[in-house]
């Protein structure tokens, strides 16, 4: 053991692709699952909510249109650096989720072969999801999947990274843009999360990160004309409802939360991409 | 010797439909009465009264849900899928078979021109139920899972625009799927709903299978109230929509919404100008105009506006206004009072707020709802009749520069079902229908549809398709 | 690109003479000025042009609608035999027929042309010398055109020699087909002054052109020639006259005299043989140029069979009963 005194982190937002503290000023303690002090995390204001969202626009156009084996190979970066960062990442999620350093290792492996998943998927999912629609006439008619726009994501208030990376992923993968409110009680793995991103080739403004409560902000989120879709699944209890509402308003694509924290471990499947994605179909005339 | 060649009248016979002094709610595969106070569908070509309508009361709309449940629990959930195909199969040929009956009473109840219904409403309608007949035993193959299954009961909500085609569209991919229907027609347009239902026993399909229950917005709200309703499918206005949204949120309802549009459509320069402008014609007078999907914002580059105005100006001198049991009607009557009233209010806004309104010289039927076809030019796209749905008659035309703008403009409402362009530059058609933030786009063509094909809106147009492989997982639950 | 319908492109005040293209005439000074004006005329799409031909191909003519139309078809008959065996004897039994069509009606209006042969057009003058009714010649080496400049010239010298009053020409689309316009229309020009007093109806075949784009710039290529008619086809080759191809010509026709001022004539020939087909054409015209064509003089049926059935058909009205072949002469 060194005796050197430790540099510690200050946990911040990630908004726009840099790290700023939350507009309000506000911080709250987080704690480890013991009760111990861990770090003073910004908390997110309903404006950071508005910045994150402008952020959030100003990248959809650029990312959705990029190819998708490009998007495939910024999110396989992602993999990449989080492995670099593996120890790190292991920390916070055994200190933050009170896990044993093993299962700690087996959250963090599962959430790097997570983003590898959906990284092969981007360049996947027109040819699984799109057809050539036999239409009844001279048209050659075709249909392809693009992304919704702007997703709010309520990130899983107990699987701070796993169940982090499960709902972002596909959200990214798809080719939307994301502002997430992460788990209030255990937001550090979000930061670090978000110090990967930056540097990883994830163009500013395509994650957001907000770190604070989502009851409090998701409303905004909710509510925003210019957020198009929005996943409840870290909705905080009793709250989804009144969020559905809300989101109602814009007609925003709702993903409604699980009737308790699924097991992040499982065969994520399609559907939450397939829930970020519009259908888009041609029509051209064949003619000469 | 030239002279004006006038058409003769030419009335499809009324004679062919038989509409009865009143109808009930078919429930159980029965027609029954109904609880609340009966209404009048009009014919609105005349003002003429058709029918007396029964309304369904929450009551009713219960006891529909009941039986569609009964008949998705022991006879159409367990029936063997090839057999639901069949039955769909036999609806198909018999909405064939009553075609005719079928484009007469639409127009009637509608006001739509008999050459629409004839070509378009009805032949879509049963290919519609041709189409989903086939998926029934092959849904495995539909990329939900080896075994995906129905939600169950399926309350369906449909408009007055296209009555018929827009119930084939609910209730084809619900059956097919193994699903039982409470269906809910439009207020104004029930009738060829009630001949459905006809055609439903025609066909023998189980008692239950298919329920109509009729009324105005109360009974809307208790089919998609019904906490025994699995799934709700909407097609109406954004606003309506909102509220269904609201209604079953945090529910276990699964939800697909059809709103409003407010389409451009593009006409670059290099545009086949003859048929750009036959485009924009079928885009917004098409049905009167009362279309979702409609092309109502003319964005038109400004080298060739002046070129593409004078020729669409004339063009529509040769639409023909009228009956719309008239065979050589292309616009027939505004389906309501209401719905007159609201495209006048916002005609009237749009001339108040600096537009230029346009219209050609025609006579319009004393009685009955009418609005001659409407060009606005010199509209911002700061205007309401750039803005608002208008679903009527009323093109916006609007320009642009270059192709950038075009797109911002075009992307620049909170709707985002369908959109046209027209260039004979293939890379530019791809391109731009790539920038564009909508459903559908019409390259070179306008208001196509088929089953096959995939239809719905992006942003506050919706959410879910109808048609095509990817309608199915409206009412399916994926398997794995 | 210049549209052909920019206001601009239009000298305010300037009424060109008939015969002349006038604000385009810098378009034919060369090979490739000529190549980029067609080629920058708008573009036709296929399918939309064919849907919106086959949608006026449901308006629903009845009663004094069909007489009307039926009465019109007849009278913008060029009733036509070009066959190797025609003979004098033949071509007399025609005129008669043009002059009265129906011989048990004399109410039945006369068609407007006969068209026949070069060498047969005396015969057909004098056949109809009185009656009105025109006598059109093919020449140019009808059909292909194959033939050189020379030949095709002195081919209409003898039909004009022979008293014909209208000229069909055919165009050569070799020549237009390998992009050699100007030549095309340098030969058109060339048959317009031999014709002399003549009218010139300019056959594009557009059954050989393939494309509407073709058929278009074909058109506008005729028409600033100084055509003044354009013919669809020779009745030799198929598909022949068909309802999306006229409506390309008469957009053209009607663009045309937007720019210039000088109305041309449409005339499909060929495959036109009911009375249901004719007033589809008619239906097409009034919707697409208006009532300023409905005239013999501005639009004409090409055809020998069509006039038969009119006549049937006008009989059918007339009586409320149905009629058969032996109530209508042969030809």
């Amino acid at each position: 053991m060194s005796d050197r005194l430790a540099v510690r982190k200050t946990y911040k937002l990630y908004v726009d692709g840099a790290f700023p503290r939350s507009e309000s000023g506000r911080t709250y303690e987080v704690h480890d699952a013991r009760g111990a002090f861990l770090a003073n995390a910004a908390l997110a204001s309903r404006k950071d909510a508005r910045d994150a969202v402008v952020a959030a626009r100003a990248a959809f156009g650029k990312w959705s249109r990029a190819t998708a084996y490009n998007r495939g190979q910024v999110l396989y970066r992602v993999a990449e650096v989080m492995e670099g960062r593996h120890a790190q990442f292991c920390e916070e999620v055994a200190a933050g989720e009170g896990l044993s350093a093993g299962r700690a290792r087996a959250v963090v492996d599962a959430a790097v072969d997570r983003w590898v998943w959906y990284a092969g998927w981007t360049d996947k999912l027109a040819a699984v999801l799109g057809s050539a629609n036999p239409v009844a006439g001279p048209f050659f008619d075709f249909s392809l999947p693009e992304p919704s726009g702007v997703v709010a994501v309520l990130a899983p208030q107990r699987s701070s990274l796993l169940g982090l990376v499960s709902v972002l992923a596909p959200v990214l993968a798809g080719g939307n843009t994301a502002v997430v409110v992460t788990s209030r009680e255990r937001p550090l793995p979000a930061v670090t999360l978000g110090e990967v991103l930056a540097t990883s080739d994830v163009p500013g403004g395509v994650v957001n990160l907000l770190t604070g409560d989502a009851g409090e902000i998701g409303p905004w989120l909710a509510e925003h004309d210019d957020v198009d879709a929005i996943d409840l699944t870290g909705a905080p209890a009793g709250r989804a409802l009144e969020l559905e509402r809300l989101a109602a308003g814009s007609i925003k694509r709702v993903l409604r939360p699980p009737a308790e924290e699924p097991d992040w471990t499982a065969d994520p499947g399609t559907g939450r991409m397939t829930r970020f994605l519009e259908t888009k179909t041609v029509w051209h005339p064949i003619g000469l | 010797m030239s002279q004006l060649f006038e058409y003769a009248p030419a009335p499809e016979s009324r004679s062919i439909v038989d509409v009865a002094p009143s109808y009930g709610l078919f429930v159980d595969g029965e027609f029954v009465d109904g609880s609340g106070e009966s209404m009048k569908t009009v014919n609105p070509a005349t003002e003429e009264v058709l029918s007396e309508i029964a309304v369904g009361t929450e009551a009713d709309v219960d006891r529909a849900v009941k039986a569609a449940r009964r008949a998705f629990t022991r006879v159409w959930g367990p029936m063997r899928p090839a057999d639901r195909g069949k039955y769909l199969f036999r609806i198909a040929r018999i909405l064939q078979e009553r075609a005719r009956e079928f484009a007469v009473l639409e127009s009637l109840d509608n006001g739509k021109p008999i050459r629409e219904s004839r070509d378009v409403d009805v032949p879509l309608a049963a290919a519609h139920f041709f189409y989903h007949a086939g998926w029934a035993d092959k849904l495995g193959h539909a990329g939900l899972g080896p075994d995906p299954r129905p939600h169950g009961v399926a309350g369906q909500v449909i408009p007055w625009n296209f009555p018929l085609l827009m119930l084939a569209w609910k209730v084809a991919p619900a059956l097919a799927t193994g699903n039982t229907v409470v269906l809910k027609p439009a207020e104004t347009t029930p009738l060829t709903a009630l001949l459905f239902a006809e055609v439903c026993r025609q066909a023998d399909l189980p008692p239950g299978v298919v329920n109509i229950v009729t009324g105005a917005g109360d009974t809307g709200r208790a089919v998609v109230e019904h906490e025994d309703v699995d799934k709700v499918a909407f097609t109406g206005s954004t606003e309506v929509g909102r509220s269904i949204a609201r209604a079953v949120a945090g529910t276990r309802k699964v939800l697909t919404l059809e709103l409003g549009g407010k389409a451009a459509n593009i006409v670059f320069d290099d545009a086949p100008i003859d048929q750009a402008v036959e485009g924009i014609v079928r885009g917004i007078f098409f049905n009167q105009g009362h279309v979702c999907c409609a092309g109502s914002r003319l964005l038109v580059q400004e080298s060739v506006h002046d070129e593409v105005i004078a020729s669409l100006q004339r063009r529509i001198g040769s639409l023909r206004v009228g009956d719309p049991l008239d065979k050589n009607t292309d616009i027939g009557a505004i389906n309501s009072a209401d719905q007159l009233a609201r495209i006048r209010e916002l005609s009237d806004i749009g001339e108040a707020e600096g537009a230029h309104r346009w219209q050609p010289a025609c006579e319009l039927p004393d009685r009955g709802f009418w609005f001659p076809p409407t060009v606005f030019t010199d509209v911002s796209p700061a205007h309401r009749i750039a803005r608002d749905e208008v679903f009527g008659p009323v093109l916006s035309v609007l320009t642009f520069r270059t192709p950038d703008e075009a797109v911002a403009k075009a992307n620049n409402t909170t709707y985002g079902l369908s959109a046209g362009i027209w260039t004979e530059k293939g890379s530019r058609i791809l391109a731009i229908a790539d920038r564009l933030r909508a459903g559908v786009v019409w390259a070179n063509t306008f208001n196509q549809f088929d089953p096959t094909s995939p239809f719905g809106g992006y942003k506050q147009s919706g959410y879910g398709r109808e048609g095509g492989r990817h309608g199915l997982a409206a009412y399916l639950k994926e398997s794995s | 690109m210049t549209h052909v319908l920019d206001p601009g492109t239009l000298e305010a005040g300037t009424r060109p003479a008939p015969g002349s293209g006038a604000p385009f005439d810098d378009v034919t000074r060369s090979d490739a000025a000529l190549r980029a004006f067609l080629h920058g005329l708008p573009g036709v799409d296929q399918v939309g042009a064919e849907q919106r031909a086959a949608t006026l191909g449901t308006r629903s003519i009845k009663t004094t609608a069909k007489a009307w139309a039926i009465d019109t078809a007849i009278s913008m008959v060029d009733l036509t035999t070009l066959e190797g065996a025609d003979t004098p004897g033949k071509v007399r039994s025609l005129a008669a027929k043009a002059r009265r069509p129906d011989p048990a009606d004399p109410t039945a209006p006369a068609v407007a042309a006969v068209c026949v042969y070069g060498d047969l057009a005396g015969v057909a003058v004098e056949a109809l010398e009185g009656s009105g009714v025109h006598v059109a010649a093919v020449a140019t080496a009808f059909p292909s055109s194959r033939a050189s400049r020379e030949v095709k010239l002195a081919d209409v010298r003898d039909a004009v020699g022979n008293g014909a009053d209208e000229i069909d020409m055919v165009i050569d689309r070799g020549a237009f087909l390998s992009g050699r316009y100007l030549e095309v229309f340098e030969e058109i020009v060339a048959v317009r002054q031999e014709c002399g007093d003549a009218h010139l109806k300019v056959i594009l075949e557009t059954g050989e052109l393939f494309t509407y784009d073709n058929a278009r710039r074909a058109s506008w290529l005729a028409m600033l020639a100084g055509a003044d008619f354009v013919k669809t086809s020779t009745g030799k080759i198929s598909p022949a006259a068909t309802l999306p191809v006229c409506l390309v010509m008469l957009e053209a026709v009607r663009d045309f005299r937007a720019a210039t001022g000088r109305q041309v004539g449409v005339k499909p020939a060929g495959g036109i043989r009911t009375t249901k087909d004719a007033v589809k054409h008619l239906v097409l015209v009034n919707e697409t140029v208006g009532a300023d064509w409905l005239s013999p003089d501005w639009f004409r049926f090409g055809a020998s069979s069509l006039l038969n059935d009119l006549l049937l058909q006008r009989q059918k009205l007339r009586t409320g009963h149905y009629s058969g072949p032996d109530h209508v002469s042969i030809d």
